[in-house]
């Protein structure tokens, strides 16, 4: 086991078990938080609830906090061009937003 | 040769590079999952940026319930996973094969209550784009608003797809009112079914392929072929899966928890 120790990580059970209740109480506290009314801030919280879970995720059940850093490299690097794509397409929808008509979405098959 | 030796192939100098190189492939290919949903993420964005009126009414058809049981279903399949992924590294080969097995039950589970949720929708005719036909119309229809008569020489069948005239665009005019209001029914909630059956259709094509590469690393763990010297394909199953459970933390908010 000594050879083994110096090539991969054994997550401890605690961690396993505190990351799954860690994960199942953010659960709650998003479906709880929708009770709530806090204008546009919900979307905002919900966003950091899931985010939260995400890096809770990925950092433990998917070894990346033992990982070599390359990897993370890789996976904050497709993060990061989805948020800009993102980004870049909501800077351009607002820019349009005045022209849009209330309640009629053109394109999507519909009868309207 | 050393048994832990013998998985590696001749072009890697030693055990740790191939499984860096397993590993770094695998995280290559979840980013191309990344980039691949993140297309519909900017779609929904765009959509609900433009249309906020749809999404806030028609997300009332969830079952939020069921969303959240889904969601639960998965984080605990994902803890088994994790689970499983240690038994193989500390050799434990019949934990390992029931563990999977239990990561798959759960991927059944969230299959079937997907299955009741899709079902729902399709008998009361909350489908995408043209197959929009909600069965209580009364519920999809402002009641105040009676719908136009057609003019007895026009085609009743022939309906133009242009925007009524009675509704100015935004800026030019006094705002419309109603379209946001509550209990007013919008325009085009197709849009949103639309947006809905294409993220969570594809991500259940992505929990199937999953379970299925997770069915045949359990064949492989019952014939006992995974140790703490070589357990390269549970780990990269597993971040697999992870993936799966990581999208639909961000689904699970974004379309049933709309506010």
């Amino acid at each position: 086991m000594e050879e083994h120790s110096t090539m991969f990580h054994v997550v401890p059970m605690r961690v396993l078990v505190a990351v799954w209740l860690a994960l199942m109480v953010l659960t709650v506290i998003t479906v709880a938080a929708t009770w709530v009314d806090l204008g546009s801030f919900n979307l905002w919280l919900a966003m950091a609830i899931a985010t939260l879970k995400a890096s809770l995720v990925v950092l433990y059940f998917m070894h990346m906090r033992y990982d070599h850093p390359f990897n993370a490299i890789v996976f904050i690097g497709a993060l990061l061009f989805v948020m800009l794509f993102v980004g870049l397409a909501l800077i351009d929808t607002r820019a349009y937003q005045p022209e849009l008509i209330p309640g009629y979405a053109p394109g999507m098959g519909g009868k309207s | 040769m050393h048994s832990a030796e013998s998985h590696v192939a001749h072009h890697f100098p030693h055990a740790k590079a191939q499984v860096e190189a397993g590993k770094l492939g695998m995280w290559i290919f979840l980013a191309t999952e990344i980039l691949l949903f993140g297309g519909l993420f900017c779609a929904y964005a765009v959509y609900r940026a433009n249309h906020p009126e749809i999404f806030v009414y028609a997300h009332h058809f969830l079952n939020k319930i069921l969303g959240g049981i889904n969601t639960v279903v998965l984080i605990c399949s994902s803890f088994t996973m994790a689970w499983a992924v240690r038994a193989a590294q500390l050799s434990q080969q019949d934990k390992l094969v029931r563990l999977l097995a239990v990561t798959i039950f759960c991927g059944f589970v969230f299959l079937g209550i997907k299955y009741v949720e899709y079902e729902h929708k399709w008998k009361e005719g909350l489908l995408w784009g043209k197959r929009y036909k909600p069965v209580h119309q009364e519920l999809t229809k402002p009641k105040d608003v009676p719908p136009p008569k057609p003019l007895p020489w026009v085609n009743p069948e022939e309906q133009s797809t242009l925007p009524p005239p009675a509704v100015p665009p935004q800026g030019l005019s006094p705002e419309v009112k109603g379209f946001s209001q509550e209990g007013v029914v919008p325009q085009n909630v197709q849009l949103f079914f639309s947006v809905y059956f294409l993220m969570t259709g594809l991500h259940g094509l992505h929990v199937v392929a999953g379970m299925v590469v997770l069915f045949w690393v359990l064949l492989r763990a019952r014939r006992g072929q995974f140790s703490s010297a070589y357990f390269t394909p549970v780990d990269l199953a597993g971040l697999y899966w992870h993936l799966v459970d990581l999208i639909w933390i961000y689904l699970f908010p974004l379309l049933y928890l709309i506010h």
